[in-house]
């Protein structure tokens, strides 16, 4: 393997791959603690009913039934907090109900938990819990939001009137915004509703917690993106326990899609409940249970209308959204559809008034998160959508319309960046680049051409752009702050030198399939000029990381790594003065190179190990240099970064049966200087997978009851590799000016871009034939597709 | 994903599978258990004793008798995917054999068992009905043989009485020059069919027409049947086979297709069937 400076840019086969193929990861539920026992929940079966009462008689006399809890025993903890603050218009604070850890009053969703069964085996746990005889009276119920705010609707929660949490709006007065569009030459208006999915990860949630009597320590290993923050919400604001008493391990953790971000009532009724009965308990969920109880993503029901010029120039976007919530406010819910959405809405286009204004609303189905992208892939479809509709409707290329209103190429450095109409401030970018890119990959006239001679042999080919930013590296803790989060988002990284010059860096991002061992290991091998085999990333558990604020939103790399180069740039630092007392120089004079720290301008040198041996054993050493080579450093962004491209789908849709072959995806992605150029392209693939998973495949039915109507995968349909063709990826570099790798991150590039560009795509095919469509729910099935057909032909 | 506790017991013959069914208990057969144990882990189905057929010899293989293909019922899907009499003689069971589940399915999973479970959406039993295939039952007062289009009767429900076993299914040889085809749409999460359509064209100018994941259970299609049997398929036969299909039908509908959808998809299909037998 090679060892120096050229690390970055490599595609470095990834490092923890062996253990994950070869079947030798170490999930939660692969930890059996001694006395280990077993716990499974009894969930309510209605959507909305009231608890008459609970009879635990048969069930405790079950055999291997160690304890039952209900809500009356818990009644006096906490619930789960929420992490993100939403003010209403009038400055009122949101309405926060408490998430209780075992509901007492009434279930307010099909999957809220009512009671737990804890037992010597899973089986035992699962067969008394069936036994658990609870007597609901079932009450009316409400799963849509645009409708859980009209008079007399059902309500959630007692203490918001009408199911509003809150309501909110971002970007300029709203007169002026109504002024612009009545002044438009064409208003194009789209009403539309961004589905409900379920995150899917393929290990489920999962935790096993235990106590120590004697240290009086809890130990909690969680299926989490972020051991850290699930310590400090637990201990500080449910369980009231002191933090360094508890550790937290987030160990392999298999995908998360920011489903594991949050803190669920489970993790916090597990570590209360060990302490009680003595003895670790441990809960993995069934997948059905994973559906009805990880928190969903997406579920807006959108209007929205964007006013163009004669010449297609965007002269104001209004947008008003009902949020879905569900039943009670997940750890950052409110944030997703205000200020991850509604920032957004500038997208790369110049539009000199937006105003957007956002009802969040509780109903009785499965809390509502961060989803990847969380918030940005709705805004994304959002505009994009908008931007093909317009085109269609304005009979202009949809790819030229664009092209005239994007912002002119910035670097944030020479030119400032760009103050958007809805709160941020764009780092840098080139927005023509990558459209420019993606329609050279397609071939875009001949593609028309094509399109053109299908129409008239029958057959229907579309195309469909989606040119994306989104704001990622989640940070700055002022900035965050000031819009409502009630905690910081720096990252920590430390750098660990041990004596023999081996490195154990410390991080408190967390990787559930990102590759962090690998990336990070690359970043640090670059800098120190030492083999990646000499390094260790070490993640996921409190008792060895300082802090951390876990991963998501994309900020591994741009906040976590960062964090790490400052405390590789701080090792540098004081083994230039080490290694220029051993050669009798002045530090100031020297410098570090390919692992090798050398007066300037000599061939005096003294290498990196030798410089860390020296540090463990200080015999010949500064004296007002204190011993040892190990630094930590907190790192809080200037700006959040900035990554953009463009994603274009070109589709076939079967004209008898409305069946839609994806036929090519063409990916141009910006995300900044790239460290590692395959695990950027595989975080694309996965992406757009799941992008067009949403756009196909994918969508959380409800009934009128609440009832999830498709909790199996035999009916919720997620894509598989036979659904896709080869993915066409490409990369453009405009690095981000305020971190010191100039990376901007991939993790969420792929889900952001890739949902509108096939709805686009498709609907430009039914355009073709003459079906001037202005939307198809997603996601779209065949029936969805074959009904917008049905509709009268124009020629 | 937990099933409630059961009994198991393995037999090796088709005499001692009939014991232990009529020893009492609710015994339930367990053949590729590729449906009933998922329904089991549910807890949609808690058998208290399952009698596992899996490995009984004499209901594996498939064999040419009297001009019929017998297939033993506890022959899986993927040994009927690489048979060579089925290749040559039942070209069409070989083709949905192929669009049965994934590899893991069919290395498991079994006609007979499928056909027992009569699972509205399955495969098989429009491929049997369509063969005009008879299905051979034993029980513990002796055997009998049903005819496939007597067999099923309602959703997830047949003829097979609770105290028997079906063994084969004996399915004509086509006469020389017929022709056949398994066409179906499938339900994209589950990959099961929404529609499935087999027709078999024999040189007598009869056509069957059977479908499958329409309705509660798969059924040949007299109406069609009758509209195109005999007939030169032109334009106007065809318009009148796809008027005269799934008329009188119960039509399923779910979250991927309605009714009227899938109605419509079974006409689409039944007309891509026909011009494959043409």
């Amino acid at each position: 393997m090679s060892t120096t400076n050229g690390m970055i840019g490599k595609s470095v086969k990834r490092v923890e791959d062996k253990r994950f193929i070869t079947g030798k990861g170490r999930y939660t539920d692969d930890i059996v603690l001694p006395l280990q026992t077993y716990a499974c929940f009894v969930r309510s079966p209605y959507a909305h009913a009231k608890i008459v009462g609970v009879d635990l008689e048969v069930a405790k006399a079950m055999p291997g039934v160690v304890a039952i809890y209900t809500g009356a025993d818990v009644a006096a903890i906490n619930g789960v907090p929420c992490g993100w603050q939403v003010n209403f218009k009038n400055g009122d604070t949101m309405k926060e109900p408490k998430h209780a850890l075992l509901v007492e009053d009434k279930a307010r969703y099909v999957g809220d938990a009512v009671a737990v069964v804890i037992a010597e085996t899973r089986e035992q746990a699962k067969d008394a819990a069936q036994m658990v005889l609870v007597d609901y009276e079932e009450l009316p119920v409400t799963v849509d939001a645009a409708k859980a705010v009209k008079p007399g609707a059902p309500l959630v929660h007692d203490l918001a009137p009408n199911n509003i949490c809150f309501d909110w709006e971002l970007g300029n007065p709203k007169e002026e915004v109504d002024q612009a569009l009545a002044d438009a030459a064409h208003l194009t208006t789209l009403e539309f509703v961004n589905q409900r999915v379920v995150p899917n990860a393929i290990e489920p949630r999962s935790y096993n917690a235990a106590y120590d009597a004697v240290s009086e320590k809890y130990t909690l290993y969680t299926s989490t993106q972020n051991p850290h923050v699930i310590r400090l919400l637990m201990c500080a604001f449910v369980l009231g326990i002191p933090e360094h008493k508890v550790r937290v391990v987030g160990p392999d953790v298999g995908g998360g899609f920011g489903s594991k971000i949050f803190h669920y009532p489970e993790e916090a009724l597990l570590t209360w409940a060990t302490k009680n009965i003595n003895r670790p308990i441990k809960w993995t969920a069934e997948r059905t249970e994973s559906f009805l109880t990880d928190a969903h993503g997406r579920d807006h029901v959108t209007k929205a209308e964007m006013g163009f010029d004669t010449t297609g120039k965007i002269l104001g976007l209004r947008v008003k959204t009902y949020a879905n919530l569900g039943a009670y406010l997940s750890t950052f819910g409110p944030c997703v559809p205000t200020y991850l959405h509604g920032t957004l809405l500038q997208g790369l286009y110049t539009t000199p008034k937006i105003n957007v204004d956002v009802t969040g609303v509780f109903t009785n189905t499965t809390p509502v998160d961060a989803y990847r992208g969380a918030g940005r892939p709705e805004a994304t479809y959002l505009l994009e959508r908008l931007m093909d509709l317009a085109a269609h409707e304005m009979e202009m290329d949809p790819a030229e319309l664009r092209l005239r209103n994007f912002i002119p190429p910035f670097d944030g450095v020479e030119q400032p960046g760009f103050q958007t109409q809805v709160a941020l401030q764009y780092d840098s970018g080139n927005y023509e680049g990558v459209l420019t890119k993606g329609l050279e990959m397609l071939g875009y006239k001949e593609f028309r051409q094509k399109q053109q001679e299908a129409a008239q042999n029958g057959k229907l080919l579309g195309v469909g752009f989606s040119t994306y930013i989104e704001a990622c590296g989640i940070a700055p803790s002022a900035v965050v702050g000031s819009l409502g989060a009630r905690a910081g988002l720096f990252e920590v990284g430390q750098v660990r030198v041990q004596p023999t010059g081996k490195v154990s860096v410390f991080t408190g991002s967390h990787a559930h399939g990102q590759g962090h061992e690998t990336t990070f290991a690359q970043v640090v091998a670059s800098k120190l000029g030492i083999p990646m085999e000499d390094i260790d990333i070490v993640h996921g558990d409190t008792d060895s990381v300082a802090f951390g604020m876990g991963t998501y939103g994309s900020r591994s790399l741009a906040v976590g790594g960062s964090a790490i180069i400052r405390s590789l740039e701080k090792i540098i630092e004081k083994g230039k003065k080490i290694a220029a007392h051993r050669l009798e120089a002045n530090a100031d004079d020297m410098e570090f190179e390919h692992g090798q720290f050398t007066v300037k301008g000599t061939d005096k040198s003294v290498s990196f190990g030798d410089v860390a041996l020296t540090a463990y054993v200080p015999h010949i050493y500064p004296k007002d240099l204190e011993p040892g080579l190990d630094f930590s450093s907190f790192y809080d962004p200037a700006n959040f970064t900035y990554p953009f491209g463009c994603h274009i789908a070109v589709v076939e849709v079967e004209k008898d049966t409305g069946k839609v072959a994806l036929q090519r995806f063409i990916a141009v992605d910006d995300v900044g200087n790239i460290i590692n150029p395959m695990i950027v392209e595989g975080q694309i693939h996965g992406g757009v997978a799941q992008g067009v998973g949403q756009a196909l495949f994918e969508g959380a039915e409800y009934d009128s009851n609440g009832q999830l109507t498709n909790a199996t995968y035999m009916d919720y349909c997620m894509p598989r590799a036979d659904d896709f063709p080869l993915f066409e990826t490409a990369t453009q570099v405009t690095p981000c000016p305020h971190n010191p790798l100039g990376v901007k991150g991939a993790g969420e590039a792929g889900t952001i871009g890739s949902t509108p560009a096939v709805v686009n795509a498709v609907i430009d095919a039914l355009w073709s034939g003459g079906h001037q469509v202005k939307d198809i729910r997603m996601p779209l099935t065949s029936e969805r597709v074959w009904r917008a057909m049905q509709t009268p032909v124009n020629t | 994903m937990i099933p409630v506790a059961f009994e198991y017991k393995k037999v090796s013959s088709v005499e001692e599978a009939l014991t232990s069914l009529a020893s009492g208990g609710e015994g339930k057969l367990l053949a590729g258990g590729y449906s009933l144990i998922p329904a089991m882990k549910l807890r949609l189905n808690q058998p208290a004793l399952l009698i596992d057929i899996g490995d009984i010899p004499a209901l594996k293989g498939i064999r040419e008798e009297d001009g019929e293909i017998v297939i033993n019922a506890g022959t899986t899907h993927n040994d009927i995917l690489h048979n060579d009499l089925i290749q040559q003689h039942l070209p069409f069971f070989h083709e949905a054999a192929k669009m049965i589940g994934d590899e893991q399915v069919r290395n498991r999973g079994t006609m007979g068992g499928s056909l027992a479970h009569a699972d509205p959406a399955a495969d098989w039993p429009a491929l049997v009905l369509a063969a005009d295939a008879n299905i051979e039952l034993a029980g513990t007062s002796g055997k009998r043989t049903l005819k496939a289009t007597e067999f099923f009767t309602g959703l997830f429900s047949t003829e097979l009485q609770e105290n028997e076993i079906i063994t084969a299914i004996r399915v004509p040889i086509p006469a020389e020059g017929s022709k056949s085809v398994y066409l179906k749409f499938e339900n994209p999460a589950s990959r099961f069919a929404i529609v499935g359509c087999a027709v078999l064209r024999l040189p007598d100018g009869r056509i069957n027409i059977a479908f499958t994941g329409v309705a509660d259970f798969a059924f040949r299609d007299a109406g069609a049947e009758k509209a195109v049997s005999g007939k030169t398929m032109d334009d106007a036969a065809m318009q009148e086979a796809q008027t005269a299909a799934v008329v009188g039908v119960d039509i399923l509908s779910d979250n991927f297709a309605s009714a009227e959808y899938r109605k419509h998809l079974a006409k689409v299909y039944l007309k891509r069937a026909l011009q494959a037998v043409m």
